[in-house]
Order: structure tokens, then C-alpha cells, then sequence
């Protein structure tokens, strides 16, 4: 197959010819996969940046910037000390190139945030407002997208969150994270490192000790949030790390669907994004949380694109509850995220749908962990990885069933296509159990796009370009299927970039 | 409609074709026999462009176009159809999604306006009916646990859907019970007409009973080298490729 695609890749690529589909649906992403890294822009705005450096004088300052109760200075300062005391992991298969943290700013704020957020959206500075249109946001009165409340992160600030008078009505709180410490006291105290210690894990320490906003959610009991909640992370600053939280609380019988997105500028320098995410699902609630991560990746040489480094994590606390992860992973050089779940309450169930799609020399290293405690607890795992060009992609879980997970139960599927023969896929899956009733399956296939798909599809009139996609689409149906349909478009228009000069 | 002249060919290094010259006019309907090696897919693969047959000499005109000069999803969208021997299977990916995604660049090289999903569905449910096939068919990824009959009946579904100048049957019969083989030739017979040929590569005379052939070749060591009516296909039958050498 390489020495075809090396053959005709150019020309095809070239003649400017492309093949259409039908249906809205693949203009859109037609017209999204012509353009690169779109989301490469910078926005020219002033902000107030904390010199790099991180120390507990950083972490003081960055608290007193958000006028924090003390409880939570103390919270930052004892994980400080912890995150001191501890190194960094490199059990993953990432190449991870010594990161300086005194290098880095740890505060990054547009001007007008520096002390006090905009009340209302009508405050936000105009420029910070294009910015998300741009990104395809809009935040407006007018343009807001409609059945979709979003909470718009902009560097280590959030800039304005909608729909909130709305949600309000029905008893749902989302706001930016930092208004919650101060609205919400008691459900942040009460909820904060309940899921990810700040003890953790390296960089989930980091995060506590200098995550500057993200976004909180809390459901009241029964009640079926009525529209989409999600969160627009963007990194804007340079030389910034980008360290959000977000905590997402469902009480009993609640539901929510939460969406998230992420882009960067295009840089030649790496950027540091830590984030950790907690959820907290109580009896009978369900939480279902959707990633489309993009990330800046680099270049084709592999320079610059965000070091992603997310800890993210569910608890499935409650009888009956259950979480799902579904993410879509196309952005980052380097991509170390394992979406868990807690399976502590009986009956609970936890899902994980990955897409992780790495091309030039991006690096990824994700999966889960399913950790059965309650009985009858369920798991699935569902993970496609598709490694392009010169990158490496693994996965890696972890099953584990308590002794007392009676009749716990996990199906995993992982599967890894490779496009072309530099790259590399890899998978680690780990299970654990102490429980002689547990039932665990697991399917791992590694397959190629082989000649004679490709030819099948050329003999239809289907060009090259066009039968990639397709048969990348294919692969990936079972998580795309997982996705709220905005996001699907969106996550296939994605993959389309990514693989980009997949041939020739 | 098509003319194949004196044309030599490899598939990988070796040479299969040497020297095979054809002529089909529209409407008609040719079969390619011959013993195994012969070269009878070769042939089928170099019409498609498939990239492992590569013609070092010769040419082939098709409706005023050099062939050879064309990539395969050009040729397929200048008419030119291919019912593989092994159809590949394609996971993930729904018949129908597959086949509106073919058309429609078939479409958009002819210059024509895409089909929406709606006058698509029309059209395929049409021709499933009319083809006796169950819709089945068309919600079920590309071939993915196709029976051998399914997927020789999916091929011509295709050919149904794509409409094709000229379709080229790469031993369609072979693998299929009787049932199947009167459906996928019933198909056949259904899309012939005065402007569409066929070339049907087959090893058997029995396809030749249900799909009625205006011209029969017998193809040998890359070239033709016996040509006839139906009639030849059933000395053949009768006598084997044996005395062809003779």
C-alpha cells in the first residue's frame, strides 16, 4: 500500500479535485477539513499575565487575584507541598521532553478580568466575544447556540457563561468555577478533590495547587438538565499553562449532558495544559461528558502543540448511577488522559467511548480505568486509535473488580487502525480482579486499511482522499454514535484534518 | 464503445496480457472464458485501473478516451463498472451510506447536481425492489458478513444503483447456489439495454444459460484466441480448454 500512496498521493492532492457527499452533514465537514488548524489564531488582546515562575508566593497571588476564603488557599498550599515531594510519572510510552515549570506562567487574564468578572455578557470585552464566534461559540444574546449553555474559558479565566438565568430556574447551577467558590461554598468544599485527591497523581497535584477557573455543575435532585451544558477551553496567552477544573455534581435522579472543546494558537512552543475533571453521580443519576479535544498538535516536524495531562474522573457514588465518557482526541503533541470510573455504588455503570486519532508526531497515551466496588456494577470500553505518519498511539486500561463486586461485569473492545508504516500502536490493557463472579471480556484487533478497501472504493468513484475518511468513519461509528449530534459533525470534520496527508 | 488494442500487460512483475485485442459496441454482451491463469481477471482489473495491472503496451479507447490515462475513480465515473470476484468488506460503513458517497462523486465529476438523501432512498428502494433483493441490504455495512451469494447480489445492486456504460463481471457465478445465481442474473438481465455492454468473465458455461451472451472469446496464455456465439461456450463445456492447444 505505501508505495501506491506514495506514487499518487501528491498529484490527488493537488488537482484541487474533491469528491461531495450529499448530505449537509459532509459539506460541513467538507468545508471544515479544507482548512488546517484553524483555531491557530491569536486574539490581540491585553491581559495581565503573572511573571513565570511558581512558588507558594504564585499560588498566594493567584488566590488573592480570585479573592479566595482561606480554606482553599490552604487546599492550593497542601498540594504544593505535596506536588514538591513528588516526581513526574513516566510509566506511560510517551517520549515526554523535561517540561521546566519556573518557565511557565501559572495566571493568564484578559486585562478587564484581572479583579473583577463581567456581571453579564453584555461587559464582555467585544474582542473576547469575536474570538468564540470565530471558534464557531457564539456567546451573544442573539447568536447563542440554541439548547446549548456554554461556559467560555479564555486562559485561566472563564469570560461569561449563558443560559445561566435559564438553568437557574430549574434549580441547576453552572457557573464558572471561581464564582462557585464564592456563590456555592459549602457544595465546592464539600465536593472539591472528593474524586481526584489532590495527592493523586503529579499533575492532578499541579492542578490543585494552581488551577485558576473551569467550570461547576450541580443538578438538584430529579431533575433532567433541559439543555446541553458545555465548556469552551482556549489557551491564548504564551508561554501559559492553562490549569482548569471542572466539578460536575448530579444529586439523586438527575441528568446532564455536558460537552467540552479545546483549541490553541499555533506555536512553536509547547504549552502546558493540566486539568482535572471530578464527577460525582448520586443514586439513579446519569452523567454523560463529551470531549472533542483539538488541542494545537504542532507541526508536521513534530514542533510545538499543547502537552495535555488530564486527570478526569467519575464517581459513580449512588445506586443505579451511571457515567459516561465519550471523547474524541485529535489535538496535543503529547496526550496522557485516562477518563475513570468509580463503580461504588451497587448496580452503577460506567462507559468509555474513545476516538484517538495521532498524525506527524503526535503522542498519545489514553484509556480508562473501571474500578468495580458495588455489586452488580457494569462497565464497557469501547477505545479506536488511528495512528497516521510518524506517530505512536496507545492505549491503556485498567479493569479492576473488589472483592465484594459481586456479579461485576466489563466488556472491552480495542481497536487500532494504521495508516502507512511509521507509525505505532500499542496497547496495555491491565485487569484485576478479586472477585470469583466477576465477568470480564476483552477484544483487542490491530488492522490496516488495507489495498483492497481502498481499491473497492476507487472502482465506485470514490476518490482516495474520500475512501480514507470513509473507511475512518467506519472504524470509529461505534463512538461516534455516542456523540450529541453537533458534537458528531464536528468530531468527524476533525478527523478529516487530522488525516491530512495521511497519503502521499 | 470500448476498443482494446493489441494490448500487453503486467500484474506485478509478471506479464499476463500479450497481445489482446476486443472490440465491444453498445448493447452487447461479450463473455471471456478461458482455462485458470489465462489471464481473465487481469483483463477486468486492467479495464478498472486497478493499480497492480499496469499495460506496458497497447491502448485502450474508451467513448473517445485513452483508459489507460485515466485514475480508477475517473474511469468509474466515465461508466466504467466492476463486479469484483471478492468483494471487500468495509466495517463501520453502511451499504447505502456507501453507495449515495460513490454516486454522488460520480456525479460531481460528470458535472451533475448531488442527489439528497431523500431522492436517493427513493431511487435505491426502487431498484431493490425491482432487482427482487431484500432492503436489508442497504442498512448493513459494506459486505460485513455477507454470505458469497449476498455479496455477488450486492455487487449487482450496485451495478443497478451506479449505472454503469460498461459493467465488466469478474466470475460473479462463481460460489452461488442456483437461487442466487438466477437473482444475480436476473439483475443483469434487468440493466441491459441498447447503450450498456457487458464483458462477463466466467469459467462456466452455466452463467451463459441465464445471462444470454451476444459474443463468446476464449481467452488463453493473454490473448484471444478463439471467438464465437453462444454456441462456443457450449463446445467448451463439452470439451474442455484442452483442444484449444492442439
Amino acid at each position: 500500500m505505501k508505495q501506491k500512496l506514495e506514487i499518487k498521493g501528491g498529484k490527488k492532492l493537488l488537482d484541487g479535485r474533491d469528491s461531495s457527499n450529499a448530505d449537509e452533514e459532509n459539506a460541513v465537514v467538507k468545508a471544515r477539513a479544507k482548512q488546517k488548524y484553524k483555531e491557530g489564531f491569536v486574539t490581540d488582546i491585553e491581559s495581565y499575565t503573572l511573571p513565570p515562575g511558581l512558588s507558594e508566593g504564585t499560588i498566594r497571588q493567584i488566590s488573592t487575584f480570585k479573592n479566595e476564603p482561606d480554606w482553599l488557599l490552604e487546599y492550593r498550599l497542601d498540594a504544593f507541598r505535596k506536588w514538591q515531594q513528588m516526581e513526574q510519572p513516566n510509566w506511560a510510552k510517551l517520549n515526554i521532553p523535561p517540561i521546566d515549570f519556573q518557565a511557565i506562567s501559572y495566571y493568564s487574564s484578559p486585562a478587564a478580568n484581572k479583579e473583577n468578572a463581567p456581571k453579564s455578557l453584555e461587559e464582555v470585552d467585544p474582542k473576547l466575544l469575536e474570538t468564540y464566534d470565530k471558534l464557531g461559540v457564539p456567546l451573544h444574546e442573539r447568536e447563542r447556540l440554541a439548547g446549548v449553555a456554554v461556559d467560555a474559558v479564555f486562559d485561566s479565566v472563564s469570560v461569561g457563561t449563558t443560559f445561566k438565568a435559564e438553568l437557574e430556574k430549574v434549580g441547576v447551577i453552572f457557573s464558572s468555577f471561581s464564582e462557585a467558590v464564592h456563590d456555592h461554598p459549602e457544595l465546592v468544599k464539600q465536593y472539591l478533590g472528593s474524586v481526584v485527591p489532590s495527592s493523586d497523581n503529579y499533575f492532578a497535584a499541579l492542578n490543585a495547587a494552581v488551577f485558576s477557573d473551569g467550570s461547576f455543575v450541580y443538578i438538584p435532585k430529579g431533575v433532567r438538565c433541559p439543555m446541553e451544558l458545555s465548556t469552551y477551553f482556549r489557551i491564548n496567552a504564551i508561554n501559559t499553562g492553562q490549569f482548569e477544573r471542572t466539578l460536575i455534581v448530579a444529586d439523586e435522579g438527575a441528568y446532564v449532558s455536558y460537552l467540552e472543546g479545546c483549541t490553541a494558537p499555533m506555536r512553536d512552543e509547547n504549552q502546558l495544559h493540566a486539568a482535572v475533571v471530578e464527577l460525582v453521580a448520586m443514586d439513579d443519576a446519569k452523567i454523560k461528558y463529551s470531549t472533542v479535544q483539538n488541542w494545537y498538535p504542532g507541526d508536521e516536524e513534530g514542533k510545538g502543540g499543547i502537552y495535555n495531562f488530564v486527570t478526569k474522573r467519575g464517581n459513580c457514588l449512588g445506586k443505579n448511577s451511571k457515567i459516561s465518557w465519550t471523547q474524541v482526541e485529535t489535538g496535543s503533541a503529547i496526550t496522557w488522559k485516562y477518563p475513570s470510573c468509580i463503580l461504588r455504588g451497587d448496580n452503577s455503570s460506567g462507559e468509555f467511548y474513545s476516538v484517538a486519532l495521532t498524525n506527524n508526531y503526535q503522542q498519545a497515551d489514553t484509556g480508562t480505568k473501571m474500578i468495580h466496588l458495588g455489586k452488580n456494577t457494569k462497565s464497557t470500553v469501547i477505545s479506536k486509535g488511528i495512528s497516521v505518519g510518524k506517530s505512536q498511539n496507545a492505549y491503556r486500561g485498567l479493569v479492576r473488580v473488589a472483592k465484594k463486586a459481586d456479579h461485576a461485569r466489563n466488556f472491552t473492545q480495542c481497536d487500532s487502525l494504521l495508516i502507512g508504516k511509521s507509525c505505532g500502536a500499542h496497547t496495555f490493557p491491565y485487569t484485576e480482579s478479586a472477585n470469583m463472579t466477576a465477568k470480564l471480556e476483552h477484544e483487542a484487533t490491530t488492522s490496516k486499511i488495507s489495498e483492497d478497501q481502498l481499491n473497492y472504493c476507487l472502482q465506485r468513484g470514490i476518490s482516495e482522499e474520500d475512501a480514507i475518511s470513509l473507511i475512518v468513519d467506519g472504524f470509529c461509528k461505534e463512538v461516534f454514535k455516542e456523540l450529541p449530534m453537533e458534537f458528531a459533525v464536528e468530531a468527524k470534520a476533525l478527523l478529516d484534518i487530522s488525516l491530512e496527508g495521511a497519503i502521499g | 464503445m470500448l476498443k482494446i488494442n493489441d494490448v500487453y500487460a503486467k500484474a506485478g512483475d509478471k506479464e499476463i496480457l500479450k497481445g489482446l485485442s476486443l472490440e465491444v459496441k453498445p448493447g452487447e454482451v461479450h463473455a471471456i472464458m478461458g482455462p485458470n491463469g489465462a489471464g481473465k481477471s487481469t483483463l477486468g482489473n486492467l479495464l478498472a485501473g486497478m493499480p497492480h495491472v499496469e499495460a506496458t503496451q497497447g491502448s485502450v479507447d474508451f467513448l473517445g478516451k485513452d483508459l489507460l490515462d485515466l485514475e480508477p475513480e475517473e474511469r468509474a465515473a466515465e461508466g466504467v463498472f466492476l463486479a469484483f470476484q471478492y468483494p471487500v468488506e468495509i466495517p463501520g460503513v453502511n451499504n447505502m451510506y456507501f453507495l449515495r458517497t460513490a454516486l454522488n462523486a460520480q456525479r460531481k465529476y460528470r458535472g451533475e447536481e448531488p442527489m439528497d438523501s431523500a431522492q436517493f432512498l427513493r431511487m435505491v428502494k426502487q431498484k431493490i425492489k425491482d432487482m427482487n433483493m431484500r432492503d436489508d441490504l442497504l442498512k448493513r455495512p459494506v459486505n460485513v458478513g455477507f454470505s458469497g451469494g449476498e455479496k455477488k447480489r450486492n455487487e449487482v445492486f450496485q451495478m443497478g444503483v451506479l449505472e454503469p456504460k460498461l459493467a465488466i463481471l469478474d466470475e460473479t457465478d462463481s460460489g452461488l447456489d442456483i437461487d442466487a445465481l438466477k437473482i444475480v442474473s436476473d439483475g443483469v438481465n434487468q440493466l441491459r439495454s441498447s447503450d450498456r455492454s457487458f464483458i462477463i468473465i466466467t469459467h462456466y458455461q452455466r452463467l451463459l444459460d441465464h445471462i444470454e451472451p451476444d459474443y463468446v472469446h476464449v481467452l488463453a496464455d493473454g490473448k484471444i484466441v478463439k471467438s464465437g456465439t453462444k454456441k462456443l461456450a457450449l463446445e467448451l463445456e463439452e470439451q474442455g480448454y484442452g483442444w484449444l492447444n492442439q
